[in-house]
């Protein structure tokens, strides 16, 4: 406890497992397409994205680790803003880190941990993420952080690919048949309540907003509002028809604090599953 | 006696001097190892074809070799650092350290001209430059054809696409332009 741990480096750790753990979640969901796609190339599209995905994210936890282990930060130090509350850990690593937190402790926007559903829903979640994953990345190239500039622009490039592949799919389904749009309609009812989540600031991010470190959410929102606009608009997806999707509809929140719907738990007991009963195994 | 005493003392000398500053020609010779070590994935491409490598540094008595990943997730990047540390050590170098940067992004444009050939003769189609933002898609890389047609963004890798020849009807892959 002697040791003064820096606060904004606690927040930085936060931020950091946030946008690492928003796509660890995600890759587990899409995963789960490996061998289901609705023909070939398109189970080999998802998972490739996935993959990308899970790259970016080992990434961020990578460098998660490398703060938490320089900073000495421990269960012995723990605090109400430690990003290692519960985590049964003494030297953090990747896999401590993705393994072994608690769904409390994982900070993953509400969005990615909603259900596959059918292809409509998974295309629109994998939609809405990457249109905001791209604005955010676009903006933290230019982040005060050298190790987080690097990291998004290395994933801007491909995240500008998840969002072409999946505009075309949001187009493809609701410009399709009949059944198609009506079941894009579905999953866009289902999912937008779960947007604005997307760009409210958390505590530990208004912080190092602040010091450049992070983008600010909150002015992404138009131009997200926008492009998801455009291709709606293309894929004849239209508010009246649509179930009011730009409507003052209820917005979930609370994902980026460990506030998670009923659903992460089930996603972790099957992710950790294998480090939780073999402790320490290895391929 | 004498000669041999001298012969060695020589030799002592030339030691003290490697260890100061390496041997002429050495990096060189790091590099042209390297040019024999392929990717897992597409083996007729060397990882210097690729620009997978950044640098060659040599600290006292260690060889840095300073690597980049193609994608975030590229599966062949654990592979490329033993690969790259058998070659080494093979040769004769004991220690070697691999660091890997993100900094700046790997780009497909680092790729050298001799690696794209080559890409062509494997039959895919290599990447066009970044400056180059027409429409046009990639040449048939079988009959040569430049009427083909995209059938997927995401082909059997996460750099590749897939394509196919709307004249000798071939699918093939192309590495997207990153």
């Amino acid at each position: 406890m002697n040791v003064t741990i820096n606060q904004s480096t606690i927040q930085l750790i936060n931020y950091t497992l946030h946008l690492a753990d928003s796509n660890l979640i995600l890759t587990q969901r899409n995963a789960a397409w490996c061998g289901h796609g609705p023909i070939l190339e398109q189970d080999i599209a998802i998972t490739n994205i996935t993959l990308d995905l899970i790259g970016q994210s080992r990434n961020l936890y990578q460098y998660a680790a490398k703060l938490i282990n320089e900073k000495n930060i421990k269960l012995s130090q723990s605090t109400a803003s430690s990003p290692l509350e519960k985590a049964e850990v003494e030297v953090a690593t990747e896999d401590s880190l993705a393994y072994l937190r608690t769904e409390r402790e994982f900070k993953n926007l509400l969005l990615v941990e909603q259900e596959n559903g059918d292809w409509a829903q998974t295309i629109v979640r994998q939609f809405f993420y990457s249109v905001y994953q791209y604005l955010l990345y676009e903006k933290m190239q230019t982040s005060s952080d050298e190790q987080l500039a690097g990291i998004a622009a290395k994933s801007l490039k491909e995240v500008t690919y998840h969002v072409k592949w999946s505009s075309e799919w949001v187009v493809r389904l609701g410009d399709g048949t009949e059944e198609s749009h009506t079941r894009m309609q579905h999953a866009i009812k289902e999912l937008w309540p779960y947007t604005g989540e997307m760009f409210l600031p958390a505590d530990y991010e208004t912080a190092i907003i602040a010091e450049g470190i992070a983008p600010d959410v909150s002015l992404l929102k138009e131009e997200w509002m926008k492009k998801v606009g455009d291709v709606f608009l293309e894929a004849t997806i239209s508010s009246s028809s649509g179930g009011g999707w730009e409507g003052a509809t209820f917005m979930h929140s609370g994902g980026k604090n460990g506030v998670h719907t009923e659903k992460l738990g089930y996603i972790l007991s099957d992710l950790q599953y294998l480090q939780r009963t073999y402790s320490g195994a290895e391929w | 006696m004498q000669i041999l005493n001298e012969n060695k003392i020589s030799d002592f000398k030339q030691l003290e001097s490697l260890k100061v500053q390496p041997q002429e020609g050495f990096k060189e010779a790091i590099w042209s190892l390297l040019q024999q070590v392929p990717d897992p994935e597409i083996p007729v491409l060397s990882i210097l074809d690729l620009g997978i490598v950044r640098d060659v540094k040599i600290n006292e008595d260690e060889i840095e070799i300073i690597i980049t990943p193609t994608y975030s997730g590229c599966p062949a990047m654990d592979m490329i650092s033993m690969d790259i540390r058998l070659k080494l050590i093979e040769n004769g170098h004991k220690k070697i350290k691999i660091t890997s940067v993100l900094s700046p992004a790997w780009t497909t444009d680092w790729m050298t001209e001799d690696g794209k050939r080559k890409l062509i003769e494997y039959g895919i189609a290599p990447p066009k430059m970044q400056s180059d933002i027409s429409d046009t898609p990639p040449m048939c890389p079988q009959c040569k054809s430049p009427d083909t047609k995209l059938l997927s963004q995401f082909g059997s890798t996460a750099c590749k696409a897939l394509y196919q020849c709307n004249d000798c009807k071939e699918p093939f892959d192309y590495f997207k332009c990153h």
